[in-house]
């Protein structure tokens, strides 16, 4: 099934980022305020319920692998982990370029970059601890996507009480969309939820295949067929 | 119950390691008298600064001192092996971690006992306008603290790099503890304290740390086991 | 309930990408000394940590049964001693202050009497007892730490590196106390390099070879058999 997935979903990928570059820039209208530097927000909020989804995803798959051990599930949150720091890299950076075109300066503490951030540094985190942990290191790892997971209802709160920034400009509350914004936004969504799965199962299936060869790398030794 | 009565047994154990050396108590009080200092002389002496900046310098002392003793704490148990022992011996692998996790809420309850006069006095800033909540706030972070902070140093006690990865794995973790901390701190010492706003980062801060506390029953045991 | 037979199933660990051990199965016994040979990173200390419920193997099991029942969690860790490297005693505290926590933790007998009785067992020097262990050589640290396995009459005894720092007599000593205590009927299993303190008292020998069982056999053997048999099969 998995073998031919991932050609599928990569190429529903492409046409639909093609779809959706198109509609951005010829079909989605100039919003009031910011006009053309808007449209922006097409790419940086689908990647920021990436960056959340992908968090989740790593912290309940995380919950599993400490408690049952299985290989795949570590795997599973292992590359949700790595997608989600490329997905909040881009999240951070394109938040970075409204912040400039919006209220020129290039970073603020507005709510949703202060959470994207935090999360964001959480993962990065977990990268590290994966990296130079050792031998404990997906235990570790796994403990902190957990535990990491567990906060975001907290740091939506704290962020949310503390917020300073108003939203001016900044394309408000996605749900508030109507007519052809809002298409080209779901649009939007859709295609990086499609190239999201694309990465993650390319990313999954290269653990996978890792530890298939590693597995087999041992029964050669063992059959003393290897040295 | 067992696991609580145990968990009273290995505390004990701890804080009476700790009365008879004082090695912890003494490095990590001095520590959080040092970096009370530092702040102290790099910002200006202008009241309504200092005023801002306080609950941050108490909570960034605390964060630091209490990681340092954390680590120190478990160091403990590398020495002989014990922390083998204590998870080999027939007790809830529970009571270990909440043993623990006492012992270390006692502790940076101590640092933060040390940093708040200190502090008050270095900076002239009133940190004793409303003594009884800002004591709830520290001993919340503390717990909170202690909570987390035994799963993963228990859970690193092998590994090399442990003195850079405690605080990597913890701080991200630990980010809504400081900045509740730091809000509530500040709500208690403003010119026109706002007891409102202090009392919702407490009911914060104690929801916090029951949710850790919660999740640090459910998987100690399979992040501490190999 | 005192165990009586421990069951090794196809035992695997893998710490990341490598592996510590590769389906190794054993059956250990009461009142048999099991000698755990092998070189460094054979697998032997990842094997005891797994029997001794410290680790948790990625696939296989240990099953432990005592009178043909299995006993599980917390009743399993109750029947273990070990004595290992380390001391598993804390320096800060005296020996009596010691054993008196393993006694709490074990809920045995922690009286006076009790502890008196088993420090007199191991030999530790009667003035020590109430000065804090740190200041203990390593011959009475490693007193400390039989009389701490020995308190709590566990049934499975597992050693790792037992003779470690202890001199000849020392270690011809501990070799006579383990064998009194497979007579008793516990169950023993020492991993050490030392063939000359376990010679003449195995009754069961397993070598480990990067991770897996290359040679087993039931009886004792002489120091040049133990020799011989570890050069043919642990390299």
């Amino acid at each position: 099934m998995s073998n031919k997935a991932i050609p599928v979903l990569a190429t529903l990928s492409a046409i639909g980022l093609v779809v959706t570059l198109w509609l951005v820039f010829t079909y989605a209208p100039f919003e009031p305020v910011l006009l053309f530097n808007q449209k922006i927000f097409y790419w940086h909020v689908p990647h920021a319920f990436m960056l959340f989804l992908a968090t989740t995803i790593c912290g309940v798959s995380s919950l599993v692998f400490l408690k049952k051990r299985t290989p795949k599930w570590d795997d599973l949150a292992l590359a949700t982990a790595e997608i989600a720091v490329v997905f909040g890299a881009a999240v951070l950076i394109t938040g970075s370029i409204w912040a400039k075109a919006a209220w020129d300066i290039w970073w603020s503490w507005e709510k949703r970059l202060t959470m994207s951030l935090l999360l964001w540094l959480a993962l990065v985190g977990y990268v590290l601890v994966r990296r130079f942990a050792g031998a404990s290191a997906d235990r570790l790892a796994a403990g902190l996507a957990v535990f990491g997971t567990l906060g975001i209802p907290f740091i939506y709160t704290m962020v949310d009480k503390s917020d300073r920034h108003p939203q001016a400009g900044s394309g408000g509350n996605v749900m508030t969309l109507t007519g052809p914004m809002k298409l080209v936004f779901w649009m939007s969504v859709l295609t990086f939820f499609l190239w999201f799965l694309t990465l993650v199962m390319m990313r999954v299936q290269s653990a996978a295949g890792e530890r298939e060869l590693r597995e087999l790398r041992e029964k050669g030794l063992d059959a003393g067929v290897l040295s | 119950m067992s696991v609580l009565r145990q968990a009273a047994r290995v505390a004990w154990k701890d804080l009476r390691i700790e009365l008879r050396s004082r090695e912890i108590v003494y490095t990590m009080a001095f520590f959080a008298g040092l970096i009370a200092v530092i702040y102290s002389m790099s910002f200006p002496a202008k009241p309504d600064l200092v005023r801002a900046a306080v609950p941050g310098m108490l909570w960034v002392a605390i964060a630091f001192a209490g990681t340092i003793g954390l680590g120190r704490a478990f160091d403990r148990e590398r020495e002989n092996d014990t922390m083998r022992a204590l998870l080999l011996a027939p007790i809830p692998r529970l009571s270990v971690f909440l043993g623990k996790a006492i012992s270390i809420a006692v502790l940076v309850t101590a640092v933060a006992a040390v940093c708040t006069p200190l502090l008050a006095l270095f900076l002239d800033a009133p940190l004793f306008a409303d003594p009884l909540p800002l004591a709830l706030v520290l001993v919340l972070g503390a717990i909170g603290i202690a909570n987390v902070g035994s799963v993963f140093a228990a859970t690193l006690l092998k590994v090399r790099s442990r003195d850079v990865l405690l605080p990597v794995i913890l701080y991200p973790i630990l980010i809504p503890l400081f900045v509740a901390g730091t809000h509530a701190t500040e709500a208690l010492i403003a010119v026109v304290p706002d007891p409102d706003k202090a009392w919702y980062w407490i009911g914060f801060l104690g929801i916090y740390d029951a949710a850790g506390v919660v999740m640090s029953l459910w998987i100690f045991e399979s992040l501490v086991i190999e | 309930m005192a165990l009586d037979q421990v069951q090794v199933k196809k035992l695997t660990k893998r710490y990341g990408t490598e592996r510590a051990l590769g389906g190794v199965s054993l059956e250990l016994t009461a009142g048999k000394l099991t000698a755990l040979l092998g070189h460094n990173g054979a697998g032997k200390t990842t094997l005891l940590g797994i029997v001794s419920t410290l680790v948790r193997p990625t696939d296989g099991a240990v099953t432990y049964r005592a009178k043909g029942a299995e006993v599980l969690g917390e009743d399993v860790r109750r029947e273990i001693g070990m004595l290992a490297h380390a001391s598993l005693c804390y320096g800060e505290l005296t020996a009596h202050e010691n054993l008196e926590l393993v006694a709490g933790l074990y809920s045995v007998d922690g009286d006076r009497a009790a502890l008196t009785a088993v420090l007199d067992r191991v030999g530790l020097d009667a003035k020590a007892r109430d000065r804090v262990a740190r200041t203990y050589s390593r011959g009475m640290l490693q007193r400390l730490a039989l009389a701490r396995a020995l308190l709590t009459r566990p049934s499975l005894l597992l050693l790792d590196e037992p003779f470690t720092g202890l001199d000849r007599d020392g270690a011809l000593a501990l070799g006579e106390q383990l064998g009194a205590l497979r007579d008793a009927g516990a169950i023993v299993v020492i991993v050490t390099h030392d063939l000359e303190a376990i010679a003449g008292k195995t009754d069961h020998v397993a070598i480990l070879r990067r991770g897996q069982l290359v040679f087993e056999d039931r009886g004792a053997y002489t120091y040049d058999s133990l020799k011989d048999l570890y050069h043919q099969h642990a390299n």
